[in-house]
């Protein structure tokens, strides 16, 4: 990794924006990144629009502060498009990755003019096709990941595994669905940035 | 051989906790210290470390529970934020006068009213003259180093104070980050077995803890106390000394940043001092001559070798994470320009609060201050003494 990727999450409480940044500090990690996960907390309740925040950097991160000018921005949730500015301070050459049912096109029209690369795909169906529930979060880590490039497929997979197996030790049948997530997201997300 | 690893705040002090293994830890909870007691506890239920964890009622009995533990030759600790502190202020007193070598992980965060989970130093700040030694952390490789030498501090018997090790709330503490811990056996070595000198159960040597005082001794224990104050200061930087050689880091009253030719200097305490690094650094791109001295050791209070660290400065800016509601400035700004005073020290200084309850502390918000001040060394811009930062 060069210089510093800064990532904004919008998710909604119990979504697991929260836990998406901290797993993707611990990816960045891994691979020998300087990282900075960490949520900006206000009323906590279930529902409630909710923002974390990266930091990935190749050197020493010394800034506490929340990101206002992100290369990234991530929403788990598209009903936030409507009462969140999700696109404040993202930068035009940045990109913006939606949990929607709308394509990329059609989403736009809702980020307040935005011009930079907006990614759409639909995580809450490959978290039900995978899961039987709606848990966006894998399926946003998963496209993070292919977005900055963090950490490469077979490398992230293998360690999610990992990671998996140790989280899942007493519920071992969720971890062949949750890794399906991971693929199938990082290789839709993948796809998308081909076309584009 | 230091461990790679990266974990937040509250988990690193609880690491460090589970290493040090202190006899006995009463504990109430409240954000955002919450995870410490909350991961103890699982490292005990886990086998992986044998304290004695008392859940209590509120925080008055988890400060009382620990001051009973320390008095009869434990060592012993607690952990709490905000109004759990708060609702220690006797206990902290009792602590520190009957000379009681134990430490409180405090994660700062600020008083009510309006009620509010968020970081300042209200808290931490309330408590300063309760006795108690307070040293704070930028990040969570502070908080952790720091925690570590909380125990050899306290125990000293040039010492034998309370001693409060302070991070800031959400922002170092619930912000997972990169960290270097140490082995068991280093720490464990680091720390020692701690063997009191004189203890409430020890049938051998009869000792009473708390008793009344009448004039004719009142003062001479508080000045006793005062003593073991000042005295502190030489133990906390030869515990850093010792510090060093384990883990490669160095410690100080504080940490200079660039202040060897700075115009401006900025005083900062916590985790905005990285925030006000970048800032530094972004002055200095600019050609301007800033530099940070970050506070870490607040009490004992360092004033003497502040002001000579000032003393070739044009500007300074002191930054204060509270409100002390005296209408004359904050607690860093009155004691810094005091020492100042002391010092004979005519250099311009402006004392700033910011980030109260929580409200966020950018690089733009330090690097304006800074060039506040360079505008007033530089055009002869007055300001007022007392002022606030990002105040909507």
């Amino acid at each position: 990794m060069e210089g510093t990727i800064e990532i904004r999450w919008h998710g909604r409480g119990g979504q697991g924006a929260k836990t998406a940044a901290l797993l993707l500090a611990d990816v960045a990690f891994k691979t020998g990144a300087y990282v900075q996960g960490f949520p900006e907390y206000g009323p906590e309740r279930m529902g409630a629009p909710i923002t974390a925040y990266n930091r990935l950097s190749d050197h020493l991160i010394r800034i506490h502060s929340n990101i206002y000018d992100p290369d990234l921005v991530m929403v788990l949730d598209e009903t936030l498009l409507f009462a969140v500015d999700v696109t404040a301070g993202l930068k035009t050459e940045g990109t913006i990755v939606i949990n929607t049912k709308q394509t990329a096109d059609e989403v736009r029209g809702s980020l307040n003019g935005y011009e930079g690369k907006v990614l759409a795909f639909d995580a809450c169906k490959i978290s039900i096709d995978t899961l039987g529930k709606n848990f966006p979060n894998s399926p946003m880590l998963a496209a993070a990941v292919a977005v900055t490039g963090v950490m490469d497929r077979y490398r992230f997979l293998e360690e999610m595994k990992a990671s998996y197996q140790h989280k899942f030790a007493r519920k071992p049948e969720v971890i062949e669905g949750n890794m399906k997530a991971l693929e199938i997201s990082y290789d839709t997300i993948a796809k998308l940035m081909e076309q584009r | 051989m230091s461990i790679r690893d990266r974990m937040s705040g509250n988990e690193a002090v609880s690491y460090a906790i589970r290493q040090v293994n202190p006899d006995v830890f009463p504990a109430f909870p409240i954000t955002p210290s919450t995870e410490i007691p909350q991961m103890v506890s699982a490292y005990i239920s886990n086998g992986e470390m044998d304290t004695e964890f008392i859940p209590v009622e509120s925080e008055h009995s988890s400060m009382s529970a620990t001051i009973g533990a320390a008095a009869a030759g434990a060592r012993a600790m607690t952990a709490t934020s905000s109004a759990g502190l708060a609702l220690m202020w006797e206990e902290l007193l009792l602590a520190a006068s009957n000379r009681m070598p134990c430490v409180l992980a405090l994660v700062n965060r600020t008083l009510s009213g309006p009620i509010n989970i968020n970081c300042d130093h209200s808290d931490g700040m309330g408590a300063r003259d309760t006795g108690w030694i307070q040293i704070y952390a930028e990040n969570n490789q502070e908080a952790y180093d720091n925690y570590l030498q909380a125990f050899p501090i306290a125990e000293d018997e040039r010492v034998h104070l309370p001693v409060m090790i302070c991070q800031d709330g959400f922002i170092t503490s619930h912000a997972v980050e990169n960290i270097e811990l140490l082995d068991d056996a280093v720490v464990r070595d680091f720390v020692g077995e701690y063997h009191p000198e004189e203890y409430l159960l020890n049938p051998g040597k009869p000792i009473a803890v708390g008793p009344y005082a009448v004039s004719n001794y009142g003062m001479e224990a508080r000045k006793n106390q005062a003593i073991a104050m000042e005295r502190s200061a030489e133990v906390i930087l030869g515990v850093a000394k010792r510090f060093e050689k384990i883990s490669g880091r160095s410690y100080g009253f504080f940490e200079e940043y660039r202040t060897g030719d700075a115009d401006v200097v900025m005083v900062i305490m916590g985790s905005a001092a990285g925030t006000a690094k970048a800032a530094c650094d972004m002055l200095r791109g600019r050609g301007r001559k800033a530099g940070v001295l970050k506070l870490r050791v607040f009490r004992p209070f360092p004033g003497r070798e502040i002001a000579e660290a000032l003393s070739h400065c044009r500007a300074v800016a002191i930054l204060d994470r509270t409100e002390s509601y005296n209408a004359n400035g904050g607690p860093l700004g009155c004691e810094i320009m005091a020492a100042m005073y002391k010092k004979k020290l005519r250099v311009e200084a402006t004392n700033y609060i910011y980030g109260l309850a929580g409200r966020d502390f950018t690089v733009e918000d330090a690097a304006a201050v800074f060039e506040e001040q360079f505008d007033c060394i530089e055009n002869g811009k007055e300001l007022e003494q007392y002022r606030y930062i990002g105040l909507r």
